[in-house]
């Protein structure tokens, strides 16, 4: 039986008086691909970052292999087994390629940092030959893959990502979702924020439905995707 | 000849301000705010040393460690007490509250060590010689302007080093662009902070030991003005740069120099100001900054 790895019950936040996230309770089973989908300004942001500490709820619990997390700080996240994608890809773009993956393996031993590299390299051919230069000349592809590259960089053992599709040509969207399901057949769990809904419906094995903060609807990936109400609102049919 | 020695004494000059710069630029770069108490940093050191060499009679090899390391506890304290509740405060707040560390340190010490004056000992000699006399004695260059040159190349070097390839310095890199991308790599940010502060100290200290070597003169306001004009000197350079903050440095003591020398001592400081008027009108970012747009 799949254990749950991630378990967020209940959480509250706010930005001021902006009540952004409402009782959202979800769980991630270790294996899994997890969507949530919604519109802009559901809330998808606001959950990564809260469980990932740059944000913090009211109420409830964010329990991650068992450990209640919600106080620990985002650097100290990092070495329990999370990382994240951010919205944006936020990689330091005048940083080079390899110093963006070396800071994605800042809480690694050093030892194994160069295998890791390899490890990235393998997965992301392109980032190979652009080693040496500053990212912030890449393509919007590149640096979606340095962004991901960079998360794995620390063996997580639940990976966010925040739209990793955000801005990205078809063929490109398509590539990226496929490294994604890669991932996961290779024993990665993931937790995926998209506005994508028939995309990441395709690739989750469940999903969830965020409107104004709140979860209005989950189901199995295949479940989502046929939904009428999830066809009209999100699948433009 | 005079030129020459009004080329060394200019060189000597901005190679203090170019120290002092670049601690500046350190914590702008990293920490984004003015650390305006930076000068009365360089102020402390001085002090420090003075009275190891002064009253406990310690060679300079052992003074010098020692107002390194007193400032860089300093720097840590002063960051941790006043500037880090400040994080999420509005850069104003944050300015005038080192604008008030900066006035705290000048009347501590006038409490301490009082207003009058103290002539600081000249600590660089060679055989109880202060200066090096070339082409039979016509130029005289000191082994203190020798010591602060050297220096300013040593700490712009191993900055550029330390930043470019030591696991920390590329943290505080990550740090300076993006501080929650960076604790999102695991990247403990206030502790980044902490060291930047840390260095910026530790080299404010070396600049106060040259400096007062270099015009035997100690007040608690001596680090005021130093401060102002580095400052000038890392904006000249462009802010948030390590190199910028050497050129910017250099070129300030130089053109400050010249200007004594060769237009008006009084004139001296409104010139620099001048110079940095309109670099900054032809190049807004400085003369090595990048210029990043506002993002909106
Ligand atoms: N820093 C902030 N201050 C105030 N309100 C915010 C802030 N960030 C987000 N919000 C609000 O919180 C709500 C949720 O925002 P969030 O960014 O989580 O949405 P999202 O689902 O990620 O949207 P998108 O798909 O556009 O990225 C929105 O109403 C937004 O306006
Ligand atoms: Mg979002």
């Amino acid at each position: 039986m799949a254990t749950t790895l991630l378990n967020v019950d209940g959480i509250n936040v706010y930005y001021g008086a902006i009540h952004a996230i409402k009782d959202v309770s979800f769980h991630v089973e270790e294996g899994e691909i997890v969507t949530l989908i919604g519109a802009n300004g559901a809330g998808k942001t606001t959950t990564l970052q809260t469980i990932s500490g740059l944000l913090r709820s009211k109420t409830g619990s964010i329990t991650f292999e068992g450990k209640n997390i919600s106080a620990i700080s985002p650097n100290k996240l990092v070495s329990h087994g999370l990382a994240q994608v951010p919205e944006g890809r936020r990689i330091f773009l005048q940083m080079t390629v390899e110093e963006n993956l070396e800071m994605g393996a800042y809480t690694q031993p050093s030892g194994g940092v160069a295998q890791d590299l390899e490890r990235v390299f393998s997965l992301f051919p392109r980032l190979k030959e652009r080693r040496r230069q500053v990212s912030g000349t890449l393509s919007g592809g590149e640096q979606q893959m340095l962004a991901m590259g960079r998360a794995l960089m620390s063996h997580p053992r639940l990976l966010m990502l925040d739209e990793p599709s955000m801005g990205l040509a078809p063929l490109l969207v398509e590539q990226i979702f496929e490294i994604i399901q890669n991932l996961n057949h290779n024993g990665s769990t993931i937790l995926l924020v998209e506005q994508n809904a028939q995309m990441a419906l395709s690739v989750a094995h469940r999903g969830y439905v965020l409107e104004t903060g709140k979860v209005v609807t989950t189901g199995t990936g295949s479940e989502l995707i046929e939904s009428p109400d999830i066809k009209r609102a999100y699948l433009g049919g | 000849m005079t030129f020459l020695s009004h080329i060394i004494t200019g060189l000597s000059l901005g190679s203090i301000y170019a120290i002092i710069a670049l601690g500046y630029t350190m914590v702008y770069g990293i920490a984004k705010m003015l650390n305006f108490a930076h000068g009365d940093v360089i102020m402390v050191g001085a002090y420090v040393c003075f009275f190891a060499v002064t009253s406990y009679q310690l060679p300079a090899i052992l003074a010098v460690p020692l107002a390194m390391v007193v400032c860089t506890i300093l720097g840590i304290v002063i960051e941790r007490l006043a500037y880090k509740p400040l994080r999420q405060a509005p850069s104003l707040a944050v300015l005038i509250t080192a604008i008030g560390v900066s006035y705290f340190l000048q009347n501590s010490a006038q409490i301490l060590w009082s207003a009058s004056p103290k002539s600081f000992p000249s600590l660089f000699t060679v055989g109880g010689n202060k200066s090096l006399g070339l082409f039979g004695g016509q130029l005289q260059i000191s082994y203190t302007a020798m010591a602060t040159v050297l220096a300013c190349i040593v700490i712009m070097l191993g900055l550029t080093w330390f930043t470019g390839n030591t696991k920390m310095g590329k943290a505080m890199r990550a740090c300076s662009e993006d501080k929650a991308a960076a604790q999102l790599m695991g990247i403990n940010v206030n502790f980044t902070i902490s060291m930047t502060f840390a260095i910026g100290s530790a080299l404010a200290a070396v600049a106060g030991v040259l400096m007062c070597s270099a015009y035997s003169y100690l007040l608690p306001t001596t680090g005021s003005l130093p401060g102002i004009k580095a400052f000038t000197a890392a904006v000249f350079g462009g802010i948030g740069s390590i190199p910028g903050a050497f050129l910017g440095g250099v070129l300030l003591g130089l053109i400050e120099t010249f200007t004594k020398a060769y237009i008006s001592t009084d004139l001296s400081d409104a010139v620099v100001f001048a110079v940095l008027i309109v670099v900054l009108l032809v190049k807004p970012a400085g003369l090595l900054g990048r210029y990043v747009p506002e993002k909106v």
